[in-house]
């Protein structure tokens, strides 16, 4: 077999992997939490404008788009922690497997369809948001919306990956509990770091400096309060939080492979 | 003739408890080989190593020590696995897919095109006999035996030249089994070595060319089913059936046989000994006390008395 066979075929395995990861998410249901976030933005729209003295608009944006991050973040742990070890816990891996399909392949597969059915849910959300702007006379606050969109995203495609690799070793509800900590201590990186630097005993600054560089800095990708105010995200903060996260991503998955590759199937 | 199988001295041991420090030997030192076109039988009791070598040869498991190949080829070529075929034990799939879009999705890991895979996919649905009203229900709503033709089906939609079966007659009714077991036939006629591991022995008799006897992990026995029950050391009788002729005569004038046993029946007597010459001097004693003969039979150990004697 040609290397140009071999590589389509790797690729349309992976592709057939993430499309039935996305069927799988659609039949379990999983958006059906865009329904919760269209009554939220449509309240939102509805009622908010008479209790915030004209700053609908503004407070859409920021009600939206923490919803989006929430949602999201929601969806990346529980269904990411769930996306290999339900395989393994249901012995569908079994029949897998036992076909031309490596490991490796696998792992990516199942996150690019979990990256995809978010793509959809931010997508739906992020119209939904936008809708809401436009009926409440808020349309130049779009854009500004959008672009903290744009990083949510980026940021959720971090989650998801955090999720899939401590799954691959440990358990689900573990896995969930420690995506949940990467998350939060990922938003305060750069804090923890300055708090370091600040308190002056070294072995506390070479920690928090090493949790700073090794974790994920999630702040890079927080621009919600700004987008509130109007302010729009640029193409080199989202070219380069896209980098960022591309690079970040693929050393999860990197490592996920690794671990996973290793794994027996009793 | 190149085998399709080769298994040398593959061990498994699993590392239990907390601290990892139990260890259990779940296969030790197996080494078999198995040629091509022929359904060969995989057989132990349960725990005795059956699932764990197909799941190393799957790559579901990796050995502790000795190696395997498939075609000839390592059993860690993933390229080798387009060529083979797997039916789990207790077949567990998507229960979100209906078994035509379960069958879809692994015809498109086998690359093959969509627009031709249809009609192949319904053809291996209605050869594994599930009912066309269920090809588009979700798994979830299936029973044991509607899973296991879809798992059947799906390890087929290759056409592979080596077929792993574990347990292919689980959860089957008797009309159910007489399918399945007519669809593994069809495969050896069509060229396909068949690997089945399996608990009901008739399946085996029926079936298997040749079979392996596993226990606690070690092969108690390899070769062909009809030399394995016929094979020196193991018991085999001589029956003799008679009328006219009543035990009490028979035991007077036929003393000092050894092994010997004699049953009465409303009709006459049935004797079985252990040595061929012993039954020329059971037909002599007979002929003079006036008994006739109906039959002489060469009684083999059943698989059953085989299976137990290795597996015990």
């Amino acid at each position: 077999m040609s290397d140009s066979t071999d590589k389509s075929s790797l690729f349309s395995r992976i592709f057939s992997i993430a499309r039935n990861t996305f069927r799988e998410a659609i039949r379990d249901r999983i958006l059906y939490n865009l329904v919760l976030f269209v009554l939220l933005i449509t309240a939102c729209a509805v009622l908010l404008g008479e209790l915030t003295d004209g700053q609908e608009a503004r407070t859409i944006v920021n009600l939206g788009t923490n919803a989006i991050l929430l949602f999201g973040v929601f969806i990346s742990i529980f269904v990411g922690v769930g996306l290999v070890s339900k395989e393994i816990e249901k012995k569908t891996v079994y029949a897998i497997f036992a076909k031309p399909v490596r490991r490796g392949e696998f792992i990516v597969g199942k996150y690019l369809g979990l990256s995809l059915t978010l793509l959809v849910n931010t997508l739906v959300m992020a119209i939904g948001v936008a809708l809401a702007l436009l009926y409440v006379g808020g349309g130049s606050l779009i854009s500004a919306a959008m672009g903290a969109v744009s990083l949510i995203y980026l940021e959720l495609l971090i989650v998801i990956g955090v999720a899939i690799l401590f799954s691959s070793f440990s358990s689900p509800a573990l896995s969930a509990l420690l995506t949940f900590f990467v998350f939060l201590i990922g938003h305060l990186s750069s804090s923890l770091r300055d708090l370091g630097e600040s308190l002056g005993s070294a072995v506390t600054s070479v920690v928090l400096t090493s949790i700073y560089y090794l974790l994920p800095n999630l702040s890079l990708f927080s621009f919600r309060t700004e987008a509130a105010n109007g302010m729009v995200a640029n193409a080199q903060m989202i070219a380069g939080g896209a980098l960022y996260a591309g690079a970040y991503v693929a050393v999860l998955l990197s490592l996920t492979v690794v671990i996973f590759s290793r794994r027996n199937f009793k | 003739m190149t085998n399709i199988i080769e298994i040398e001295n593959l061990s498994k041991e699993y590392e239990t408890g907390f601290w990892k420090k139990k260890k259990t030997l779940a296969l030790d030192g197996v080494s078999l080989e198995v040629g091509p076109g022929q359904i060969f039988g995989f057989l132990g009791g349960n725990g005795a190593g059956k699932t764990t070598t197909i799941k190393i040869l799957m790559t579901l498991l990796f050995p502790t020590s000795g190696s395997a190949k498939i075609l000839g080829r390592d059993i860690s070529e993933v390229d080798m696995h387009r060529r083979i075929g797997y039916s789990p034990e207790n077949p567990y799939f998507y229960d979100y897919l209906t078994p035509r879009e379960l069958l879809a999705y692994f015809a498109d890991l086998f690359g093959h095109d969509r627009s031709k895979s249809k009609a192949h996919i319904d053809g291996l649905l209605t050869k594994v006999g599930l009912d066309e009203k269920d090809w588009n229900k979700q798994l979830r709503k299936f029973s044991k035996g509607m899973l296991q033709r879809v798992s059947i089906a799906q390890s087929i939609i290759n056409g592979p030249e080596v077929v792993f079966m574990d347990e292919p007659m689980s959860g089957l009714d008797p009309i159910g089994r007489r399918e399945i077991r007519e669809l593994i036939a069809d495969l050896r006629s069509n060229g396909t070595t068949v690997f089945m591991s399996t608990h009901i022995l008739s399946d085996v008799e029926a079936l298997c060319d040749e079979v392996a006897i596993l226990r606690k992990g070690k092969l108690a026995a390899t070769g062909k089913l009809d030399e394995l029950l016929v094979a020196e050391g193991r018991e085999r009788t001589f029956e003799i059936i008679m009328k006219s002729i009543s035990k009490n005569e028979l035991e007077n004038s036929l003393s000092g046989i050894a092994g010997m046993a004699i049953e009465e029946h409303p009709s006459g007597v049935t004797v079985k000994v252990i040595d061929e010459n012993d039954v020329d001097k059971v037909l002599a004693a007979a002929r003079k006390l006036g008994g006739r003969l109906i039959s002489v039979n060469i009684v083999k150990q059943s698989l059953e008395e085989l299976f137990v004697q290795e597996t015990a």
